[in-house]
């Protein structure tokens, strides 16, 4: 939408990216300058507001830390000195060109690509699996991959952009592990709307910011210890019997019987009445209960059966079977609530009334709302029950080594309330709830990986059993993160934080070319950041850099670019296209799917280029089949062009953009590619809104109509129903091959005793990894990090607006933290663990758990880098926790390496770090330890800007004032 | 508050200034009334009214400083019916230029006598010296004004801070003329010493009791009323914004408490103590040096005190600025 | 008599300065707005001027403590201490709708203004050398051209928490008279007799409401769970002896 006001300001709509909520903005624009960023109140995501970075994406439009030209490091200059000349675009895609080519003909997987917070997922995988390369991810694995996995294992679907708590009509909010983050201007509209009506909030963190503030309640807790909690709550609800029983049975595997005798091969699995006739990626309705009335096993859903939740059973033959309801019981009867006061720190009694409160709210203040809606087994209701209990949760839990099975149990408890998609609890947005586990599988084995080929299956996938990891015939792994191997199975994101590591290593092989985007990877996006820097500098017997060629795109001057050989600009957000899109992560409602676009608000500033347009260009260049045509010749004229005619199969009418499909825009979801499809996306708030039916809107892993319009409109492959996983057979099926039982793939025995113990196919609780590892008596307190409101990790120190927020950081914690080790508020202290020490602040707060340390993310910086000053705060006071947490773990065998990471899913454990903590020298006092070389600023980059800035958009001063020039 | 050099010689410039002048003035009317038999030398007059004029011009000179747009100063009258600063912009100008009248008149000896009785005449210079006695005082009351009227800055906020704006610069001013007078060799030093050590003791006394006052304040406002909760523990975390602001600036100190205490000792000592003290004996021993250092003394002690008086001050709006 | 003013949720405000970059955003490019600076914005101790800034506080001990965020602008106070002090007329309270302004091109710079005022709510501009203010944005809020839903400050329309309202508080059946009222809104520092034209709506606790009777139910489903023990048919019973 574009408005002409008065004063000659113009008024265009596109898509925030100030991090990654992707609410509708508009921007209002004079003489060629951005005046004012405001919500955009016609978008369904952000309803017109918009947070402090949105407000603030002037000062990143206009910031002198940008990059403006492509940049090769000077010939002699030593990578991380940041030496660099300017060159031309055709230089570049040159030396890429013939530098990739040599290696898509030789060895693809020699190439890596790897990328940080974008959000182009679909491309970028696309381009890493027509080069044929397996070594492709995002920032998934050092994120929250747990979460994802360990929701979409148990119940299809997971917060932020595939679910989320349904707040409208909530009566108990439980906030567990979350400090402000994902789903952010969306989740805090709905906080308010919910504590204004009177609904209740409970905030589970060690920590009291952000959101936990306004709770109504806040529960501190030890870090790392969420398991605990949930598996005593989920025992007292099911001693109380506070479960809800009618949804336990129908929609979930609670009642389905599983062998039990140790000496059958099929020892844990579900018993099976008959093998389907069709197999694909959907659980088979071919399990058994045992029914009440009959005393004797059923097939699941037969009309008038009520199974058995609990019990011991003979089959006729003898064999013993239990509901696998029985074995969640019989797993967390050992978790009773003062056993978890142990752990957690939280009382008993505060344990028990917390599953009281869960489970008497959930039972009877249900909701019914008149929606009729048909279930797959044909049964008609005619309304929707609720039962209104909430959860939200997210990097708290999930980057711990123990995440995976903790948001298990956190999913399993969702469930045993009767929560699922349901009004009041977690609702799906699409394309969720998907099968569980979800269709797309990566190759199986090396010879995915081929010459001038495309890979073989996906560079990411869902893995569904040991068959599908990809390992080589000793069961090593192919990918260089090791992703898909034994060593972490369900690295559904990949593991992009081992990657540096690996291939300076050499282990399991080294790489040739690695091509960064957008993720600062010499800095707050790895662990272990000094030996990393360190790393991407070494050099071999032969004096060639281990990691022989590194490619870094950004558009800003980050940690990361000064270890590039060569730099390709990016530009920001106003001056690109982009595509929130169905087939990556859509800003889909509960109601229904949504996707969005950007579109260009200003031309790109100096030589920068999106980086869609230079994936573009070499895929086309290197002669990719989905970018070329039969004859060689190049598809698509750009990236606005690719994403009009892009289809996933010739024909299928499924490409990036789910709105105006069809030659004249008048097709939803699925229709042939439209010419003017941009257009029509720039006139509707750059978004398209498909709502549903009421009827298709609650339930959707069990709802007929929904299922149905799903596949018809491609986003499943099989209108089957999706049942809750509280019993995992696929993690079963892991730990059989650990434990030799199986046919399929089989561990290397080194780590056979690692999946078994962690393969579990119930939730259980252990301390994370490290913490096994080290003396905690030693280091003992856990140290965290919390991403503040007006900051997006790296992102915002360049930005004069949001530096002036948080210009450092300090270590908070508990004053008895001070008096027991011997400093007081605002001493300089060391932080040490096993890994190594930083130097910063001590700042007192009572709003922390006293085992707990904490501070902001990424605030502090490197001298001179996002074109900061040398002396500027974020580097003489700032500090950054990423130096002493591992990227391994400790006290490993000799020339053993194993990620420090979760071992189901390889989710980076950053906050299983254990600490201690001593006042520093009187000489050391009053800065940071550690300091770099002030990294210098690039050729094109804007001159310092010195004392004063005085911004008024449309003075026609500042277009030009930080783009660079040669 | 945050003490600003310029407001510091503003106010110790002019209230020395004014001082004088009032010493110089009360010359005039002794010699008039016959109170100090022998004539005054009119030179020490004229000298004082250089000396006079050159303070108020040095106090306005440091004021413009204090400005952030001093070229919009003539701004700064209108708003007379409400702001002390607005009446002070006006009667600083009246004062200094009706002092000048007065000198003018003596230099050029065009003095007419206005009234004559048996006993004495009545000069012109004599009512205009007058009128620019009565814009002194109203001067000081003007200066004392502007900070004892904002009530929420407590310390300044009480009658003592006119007093000792009066009695302080008068003490300096005094102190000035005794230097002045015994340079001249005039018969009014004995007076003027008088007088010096009288509003030097005074003021000891009321700015000893300003300070008893201000130890003893009980703050109406706390962090509860600042944020309108109803706690005994409320710690400030965050002030949004790590990098500093106008708010740290402006009304804070930036000293460590023993700083300022030393200050306090420092300024007892150098603005009363010791000019007392060289006053006595150089009055006694007629040593005129130490009647200049007595005033030089005393000014710096007054340069002292004024910044302690501006530290001292605890500015409310310093509740929302605890951390940083 | 209309006296416009913000009334600040502090039961929802989750302290993301949504508030304070919005304002210095459509502040600094306002039409005549002359901007609002930034001192070292890329250097040491960055430092600027800002109408609205958001602070932290925490109230009580650990556990029992509070995180209170606390937005904090100009109050618009209805007796507003800083007008009479300001020597050239500068800093004005408009008569039609009690907006406290300062008049960029009157202001001298002296600062006494800010001295005046308890709360702390004027900052200089340290490069133009006068003194700045949260306006309400009176120069969009009258904006005809607007969409009349927009017609609000700019920190109303960013704030995600609907933590701040924006109306007269003079008009008893206003949004923000309505909240004041019922939600027990109160001023800062009242003790002072400014009466601010800014309220605060206080945190509000909702307790549970569940008790431990709750528990018992006859329709617990454990109930469904007891297992008849199997009877055997060969037994004889009572049954075959009765007669």
């Amino acid at each position: 939408m574009t408005t002409q006001t008065n004063q000659a300001t113009e008024i265009k709509s596109t898509t925030c990216y100030m991090c990654a909520c992707r609410c509708g903005i508009n921007v209002h624009l004079k003489n060629g300058e951005v005046k004012y960023i405001e919500g955009n109140p016609d978008h369904p995501l952000n309803k017109g507001v918009i947070c402090a970075k949105g407000s603030s994406g002037i000062m990143k439009q206009y910031s002198p830390a940008r990059l403006t030209t492509p940049l090769r490091r000077k010939a002699n200059a030593i990578r991380g000195e940041g030496q660099f000349e300017a060159i031309t675009w055709e230089e570049a895609f040159d030396t890429l060109e013939t530098r990739l080519r040599h290696i898509r003909a030789t060895d693809p997987k020699k190439f890596g690509l790897f990328t940080g917070r974008d959000q182009m997922q679909a491309l970028t995988g696309l381009f890493a699996k027509q080069f044929g390369t397996p070594n492709y991810a995002a920032h998934g694995g050092f994120c929250s991959v747990n979460m994802a996995a360990g929701m979409i294992y148990t119940i299809g679907g997971s917060f932020w952009e595939f679910g989320g708590p349904d707040l409208h009509h909530a009566k108990l909010f439980v906030m567990i592990g979350t400090a402000e983050d994902h789903h952010s201007n969306p989740l805090k509209i709905e906080l308010a709307q919910f504590k204004r009506n009177g609904g209740r909030m409970i905030a589970i963190n060690p920590v009291r910011t952000g959101y936990a503030a306004v709770a109504d309640e806040w529960i501190p807790i030890r870090p790392g210890t969420d398991g605990a909690l949930l598996l005593a709550i989920t025992r007292e609800i099911i001693e109380q019997g506070l479960y809800d029983r009618d949804f336990v049975v129908n929609y979930t595997n609670g009642p389905e019987l599983v062998n039990m005798d140790p000496k059958n091969r099929e020892y844990g699995m579900f018993l099976r009445f008959e093998v389907p006739p069709e197999e694909g990626c959907f659980d088979p309705q071919n399990k058994l209960w045992w029914d009440r009335e009959l005393n004797k096993p059923i097939s699941t859903h037969t009309p008038g059966a009520d199974p058995f939740l609990f019990g011991d059973f003979k089959l006729k033959d003898g064999t013993p079977v239990k509901p696998s309801f029985q074995l969640l019981r019989e797993r967390v009867d050992s978790y009773t609530a003062e056993w978890a006061e142990g752990v957690t720190g939280i009382p008993a009694a505060t344990i028990k009334r917390l599953a009281h409160e869960m489970g008497i709210t959930a039972r009877d203040q249900k909701i019914e709302l008149p929606i009729s809606w048909t279930d797959v087994w044909g049964n008609e209701h005619d309304h929707v029950t609720g039962n209104p209990v909430a959860f939200h949760a997210m990097r708290g839990l999930a980057a711990h080594s123990n995440g995976f099975q903790s948001i298990r149990a956190l999913s399993i408890l969702m469930s045993l309330l009767g929560t699922i998609d349901r009004p009041g609890g977690f609702r799906h947005k699409a394309p969720y709830p998907r099968p569980i586990p979800p269709c797309p599988k990566t190759g199986t084995s090396p010879d995915a990986v081929k010459p001038n080929t495309p890979l073989d299956g996906m560079p990411l996938g869902w893995p569904a059993d040991p068959d599908d990891l990809f390992v080589d015939d000793k069961g090593e792994p192919v990918r260089i993160d090791k992703g898909f191997s034994w060593e972490y199975p369900l690295s559904v994101h990949g593991l992009m934080h081992n990657v540096i590591t690996n291939a300076w290593r050499g282990d399991p092989y080294p790489l040739d070319t690695l091509l960064i985007f957008m993720a600062n990877m010499a800095w707050n996006s790895s662990m272990n950041t000094t030996e990393v820097r360190d790393m991407l500098k070494d050099k071999d017997e032969n004096g060639e850099y281990k990691i022989p060629f590194l490619v870094v795109c950004d558009a800003f001057h980050s940690e990361m670019t000064a270890f590039a050989d060569l730099i390709l600009p990016d530009t920001t957000y106003l001056e690109r296209y982009d595509v929130m899109s169905m087939l990556d992560r859509p800003i889909s409602e509960f109601d229904g799917p949504v996707d969005s676009v950007r579109i260009p608000i200003l031309p790109p500033t100096g030589d920068c280029k999106p980086f869609q347009e230079v994936l573009i260009e070499l895929g086309s260049r290197l002669g990719f089949p989905a970018f070329t045509d039969a004859a060689g010749k190049r598809k698509f004229k750009n990236y606005p062009d690719f994403i009009v005619n892009f289809e996933t199969a010739p024909g299928s009418g499924i490409g990036f953009l789910s709105g105006w499909r069809g030659q004249h825009g008048q097709k939803t979801m699925r229709g042939e590619p439209n010419p003017n499809q941009w257009e029509q996306y720039a006139r509707n708030n750059c978004m398209h809104h498909t709502v549903m039916p009421k009827s298709y809107q609650y339930m959707r892993n069990w709802n007929a109509g929904y299922l149905n319009w799903a596949k018809e409109n491609g986003m499943i492959r099989h209108a089957e129903p999706i049942n809750i996983h509280l019993y995992s057979e696929v993690l079963h099926k892991f730990r059989r091959a650990a434990q030799g039982i199986s046919h399929g793939k089989q561990p290397p025995d080194r780590l056979r005793k690692r999946v078994e113990r962690f393969f579990d196919a119930l939730p259980f609780y252990h301390e994370p990894l490290e913490n096994e590892m080290i003396n905690k008596e030693y280091f003992p307190l856990s140290a965290l990090t919390q991403r503040p409101m007006a900051m997006y990790h790296s992102w915002d120190s360049q930005n004069a607006w949001l530096r002036q927020i948080h210009a450092h950081n300090y270590l908070h914690m508990h004053p008895s933290v001070g008096d027991k080790y011997g400093f007081e508020d605002g001493d300089w202290i060391w932080v040490e663990s096993v890994h190594g020490r930083v130097r910063c602040e001590a700042r007192y707060s009572q709003s922390v758990e006293p085992n707990t340390v904490w501070t902001w993310n990424a605030i502090g910086k490197a001298s001179g880098a996002w074109g900061l000053e040398k002396d500027a705060n974020e580097c003489t006071r700032g500090f950054l926790l990423n130096h002493i947490i591992g990227e391994e773990l400790p006290n490993q065998a000799e020339g053993e390496h194993i990620s420090n990471s979760d071992p189901i899913t390889g989710q980076a454990a950053w906050f299983d770090l254990r600490v201690k903590v001593y006042r520093a020298e009187e000489h050391e006092q009053g800065s940071t330890f550690p300091q770099f070389p002030t990294q210098p600023r690039y050729p094109g980059m804007a001159k310092p800007v010195g004392k004063w800035l005085t911004y008024i958009g449309g003075s026609g001063k500042f277009k030009n004032m930080f783009k660079g020039g040669k | 508050m945050h003490p600003a050099f310029s407001v510091i010689f503003l106010t110790t410039l002019i209230g020395a200034g004014q001082g004088l002048f009032l010493a110089l003035y009360t010359g005039q009317v002794y010699n008039t009334f016959g109170v100090v038999g022998e004539p005054v030398p009119v030179d020490m007059y004229i000298t004082g009214t250089v000396i006079v004029t050159l303070l108020m011009g040095l106090g306005l000179f440091a004021s413009f400083f204090h400005l952030g747009r001093p070229e919009r100063a003539w701004r700064s009258a209108t708003k007379w019916r409400t702001s002390w600063l607005a009446r002070e912009v006006i009667v600083l100008p009246a004062f200094a230029g009706a002092a000048v009248i007065w000198g003018a008149l003596q230099y050029f000896g065009l003095d007419p006598v206005l009234v004559t009785t048996d006993a004495l005449q009545i000069k012109l210079s004599l009512v205009i010296g007058f009128g620019a006695g009565v814009l002194a005082l109203l001067l000081y009351i003007c200066t004392g004004m502007i900070y004892a009227a904002i009530k929420f800055i407590q310390e300044w906020a009480s009658p003592l801070t006119i007093i000792n704006y009066i009695l302080l610069g008068l003490a300096s001013g005094f102190s000035l003329a005794v230097a002045l007078a015994a340079y001249y060799g005039s018969p009014l030093v004995d007076a003027y010493a008088l007088w010096a050590l009288v509003f030097t003791l005074i003021g000891f006394l009321t700015r000893m009791l300003a300070l008893r006052r201000n130890g003893r304040i009980k703050r109406k406002s706390t962090a509860c009323t600042a944020i309108g909760v109803r706690h005994p523990k409320i710690t400030q975390i965050s002030q949004g914004a790590m990098g500093g602001s106008f708010n740290t600036r402006e009304f804070f100190h930036h000293k460590t408490p023993q700083f300022l205490h030393t200050i306090k000792v420092f300024f007892l000592i150098m603005a009363f103590v010791v000019p007392f003290t060289l006053l006595v004996i150089g009055w006694s021993n007629h040593l005129f040096v130490l009647l200049v250092a007595a005033a030089l003394v005393q000014y710096v002690g007054l340069l002292a005190e004024r910044w302690f008086f501006f530290a001292q001050a605890n500015h409310p709006q310093n509740l929302y600025y605890q951390a940083t | 008599m209309t006296q416009l003013a913000l009334v600040i949720d502090l039961n929802v405000c989750v302290g993301c300065s949504a508030c304070v970059t919005s304002c210095k955003e459509w502040n600094t490019s306002s039409e005549g707005g002359k901007g609002m600076v930034d001192k070292n914005p890329y250097g040491k101790d960055p430092t600027g001027t800002f109408f609205n800034r958001v602070q932290t506080f925490e109230v009580g001990e650990y556990p029992n403590v509070e995180t209170v965020h606390f937005p904090k602008s100009c109050l618009h106070c209805e007796d507003p201490p800083c007008v009479p002090v300001c020597p050239t007329g500068a800093s004005y309270k408009r008569k039609e709708d009690g907006i406290v302004l300062v008049d960029y091109d009157k202001c001298i710079g002296c600062k006494y203004c800010s001295w005046a005022c308890p709360y702390g709510a004027r900052e200089i501009d340290e490069q133009q050398k006068v003194m700045k203010k949260c306006t309400l944005c009176v120069d969009r809020i009258y904006d005809t051209t607007l969409r009349e839903d927009r017609r609000k400050p700019a920190c109303v329309l960013a704030c995600p928490t609907s933590a701040r309202l924006f109306g007269d508080v003079h008009d008893p059946a206003s949004e923000v008279s309505i909240a004041i009222n019922e939600r027990g809104g109160y001023q800062l520092m009242p003790e002072w007799g400014t009466r601010p034209a800014n309220h605060y709506l206080p945190r509000h606790k909702v307790k549970s409401q569940v008790t431990e009777e709750s528990l018992n139910r006859i329709d617990n489903p454990l109930k469904k769970e007891e297992q008849r023990a199997p009877a055997s048919n060969d037994l004889p019973s009572l049954d075959d002896f009765l007669f």
